[in-house]
């Protein structure tokens, strides 16, 4: 099946007359990446998931010991670690809905004729091409309760967003909704101008409302593209590291991948983290896959 | 049912005119073709009535009031168009029932249900009812946007090239039930075409349009026969009408290439000397060995129920329907004559009928 999918090598291309075979490139070009992936990827996956069954620590010369599930009946059995699962997942939920909110509805906006749309497309996906950690340093500085733009453009006078624990998780997802909602409204703008206008003009003969038409015709066209989108800033999201480390410590806002690098390097529990890790990887991969079920259910209907 | 007036419309996109001052009146109950190549402004027309754009000066009457203010919406009318225009991811049914279910409209369940099923059986896509739109073939979604445009019971059907992207047989069928359909609901048809076929059979009244102008409107019989310049001779009929350039002399027509052929000059206008053309049916030309006019056959199509027959006369090609028995040879001598009631008189240089001219 491979070789009816490749094209044949040119006979004459410089390739060919260095007598350089399909075959021969193909390997030239598919071997580092698997490599690199081998070595980077696939190994230490293998690696943690034996270091997961023993008590190994890294900061330690003392050798690992087998402890068989121990290290995974005592994380699902430690009601802090459940904590930071409520945490993520209500980071996750919050910030999720609110990127699919604000970026669909700035696709919306953008979807139409309007002045300068490029210039102002790509204006707005600034925020997303930004390193994790400068927007998490200068968000910290607009937070800021004494001298932050925030509060003074909202007049919230000395507010405390970080170090108040029930405000600190939201200001955290405000920040990646502000981060990320471009990614969601460069994939929404990209299945909204894929609906034929046509459509739209056979709706508004047809006498369809404003919502009828969004519910009827937009949406159901989207939602393919959409639920894309949904995947990856639900992955991304349940995997939140840099963000909430930077701009806070609050314990409300220690999602379970702060939890883990804390257990992981600077309690030096190795083993017990590997097994956190695959517990999150394990979740993370059923999330996904609910997630993929209903998307290929939306793109049949 | 509806009476469509279109009064002085002119629409630009830009620099680009696309129509230009174009006077319209589609009698209530009336299936109006317009026919004319692409870029004519055939679509922008149709899409001006059904409020999709809006014009750059004139007005648009339905009913004898003007619409300029209403919506697509408002206008209640029907537009079927060439890309079908159905909505993916539902069925047929679904589709259907679309413009009923609109919360504006608030139709009974039962009576969509019977709608529907109404429709489906008039359009013969009954046991498509369930299915995926994208699972059906080019002719049964055109019925499907057909059947969408009817179940609703506009006041006018609009439609933009349906027939189009369909194979020639469904082509032929659907020409046949849309004129039925049209007789049976009583309904103002204005059907927009680039096929001359379609627009002969179909239509009650026939609107030539030639770059954004209204060139001539009537009936088929009217514009076949007593085309009011050389752009509609050109443009109907297949093949079209025989444009030969010339002058009278003498109560004769001379053609530029040599010939001359009787001509009873019956209009009242001086013509001896003017340059002129001399348009003539394909079927009003005939073989014959005692006529006038000499030529040679350059080539012969034959088309089952006759031939059509391209004589070589000097420079120039004409066209004439022959018998399908008559046998003919490439490159043979023959004689034609006309039917001189038949001839149709244009001013060379304005390509302007007489008879409409005078």
């Amino acid at each position: 099946m491979a070789t009816a999918v490749m094209t044949s090598l040119d006979t004459k291309s410089p390739a060919a007359s260095r007598g350089m075979s399909d075959i021969r490139i193909r390997n030239l070009f598919i071997i580092p990446t698997i490599l690199f992936l081998i070595v980077f990827n696939i190994f230490p996956l293998i690696y943690s998931l034996g270091y997961s069954f023993t008590d190994f620590r890294a900061s330690s010369n003392a050798p690992a010991n087998f402890v068989g599930l121990r290290n995974y009946r005592e994380l699902l059995n430690d009601p802090f670690i459940w904590a930071n699962f409520a945490i993520t997942a209500k980071y996750v939920i919050i910030s999720v809905s609110g990127q699919v909110i604000v970026g669909f509805g700035t696709a919306m906006l953008l979807n139409r004729d309007i002045p300068l749309k490029g210039l102002l497309t790509t204006l707005l996906l600034l925020p997303m091409m930004l390193s994790m950690a400068v927007v998490g340093l200068f968000w910290k500085l607009l937070y800021d309760p004494s001298f932050g733009i925030i509060n003074y453009a909202l007049g919230l006078g000395s507010f405390e967003w970080l170090s108040n624990p029930d405000m600190a998780l939201y200001a955290v997802a405000i920040t990646d909704i502000w981060m990320w909602s471009p990614f969601v409204m460069l994939l929404s703008l990209a299945g909204l101008s894929a609906v034929p206008k046509h459509l739209y003009e056979a709706a508004a003969i047809d006498r369809a409302g404003p919502f009828y038409t969004f519910f009827r015709i937009t949406l159901p066209l989207v939602a393919p593209i959409l639920m894309i989108a949904i995947i990856f800033r639900t992955m991304e999201a349940f995997k939140t590291f840099d963000l909430a480390y930077i701009l806070t410590s609050q314990p409300t806002t220690e999602v379970i991948s702060i939890r883990l690098y804390k257990m992981a390097f600077q309690e030096w529990q190795t083993g017990r983290s590997c097994a956190l890790a695959y517990i999150v990887l394990i979740m993370v991969l059923a999330i996904t896959n609910i997630y993929v079920k209903y998307l290929n259910k939306v793109k049949e209907r | 049912m509806a009476h469509i007036e279109l009064k002085g419309i002119t629409k630009n996109f830009g620099d680009h005119t696309a129509l230009q001052n174009m006077n319209l009146d589609i009698a209530d109950g009336e299936f109006f073709v317009l026919l004319g190549q692409t870029g004519a402004g055939k679509t922008t027309t149709l899409r001006l009535i059904a409020g999709l754009e809006k014009p750059t000066a004139g007005q648009i009457f339905i009913d004898g009031r003007d619409v300029a203010s209403w919506g697509a919406a408002e206008r209640d009318v029907a537009l079927v168009l060439q890309q079908y225009s159905l909505y993916p991811r539902y069925t047929v049914r679904e589709n259907l029932e679309f413009p009923l279910k609109s919360p504006i409209r608030r139709v009974e369940p039962a009576e969509i249900k019977e709608r529907v099923d109404r429709v489906a059986r008039t359009l013969r896509i009954e046991h498509l009812l369930d299915r995926k739109t994208d699972r059906l073939s080019g002719g049964e979604m055109q019925r499907v946007s057909i059947g969408r445009a009817i179940v609703r019971k506009p006041r006018v059907f609009l439609m933009d090239e349906p027939l189009s992207a369909l194979d020639a047989k469904l082509r032929e069928a659907l020409r046949t039930e849309l004129k039925n359909l049209q007789m049976n609901l009583g309904a103002t048809f204005l059907f927009v075409t680039h096929d001359q076929i379609e627009a002969m059979s179909m239509g009650d009244k026939i609107g030539v349009l030639n770059n954004g102008n209204l060139v001539q409107t009537g009936t088929p019989h009217e514009i076949y026969n007593n085309p009011v310049n050389t752009f509609v001779a050109g443009s109907v009929g297949s093949p079209p009408m025989n444009l030969i350039d010339g002058t009278i002399a003498g109560g004769e027509a001379v053609s530029d290439d040599g010939y001359r052929l009787p001509f009873a000059n019956g209009h009242a206008i001086v013509t001896d000397g003017r340059p002129l053309t001399f348009g003539i049916r394909p079927e009003d030309l005939q073989l014959e060995s005692g006529g006038a006019g000499k030529a040679t056959v350059h080539d012969v199509e034959n088309h089952g129920v006759a031939k059509i027959v391209t004589l070589r006369t000097g420079e120039k090609f004409i066209r004439a329907t022959v018998p399908a028995q008559a046998v003919l040879r490439i490159e043979e001598k023959v004689r034609f004559s006309w039917n001189p009631e038949k001839v149709v008189l244009f001013d060379s240089r304005t390509g302007v009928s007489l008879r409409h001219a005078s």
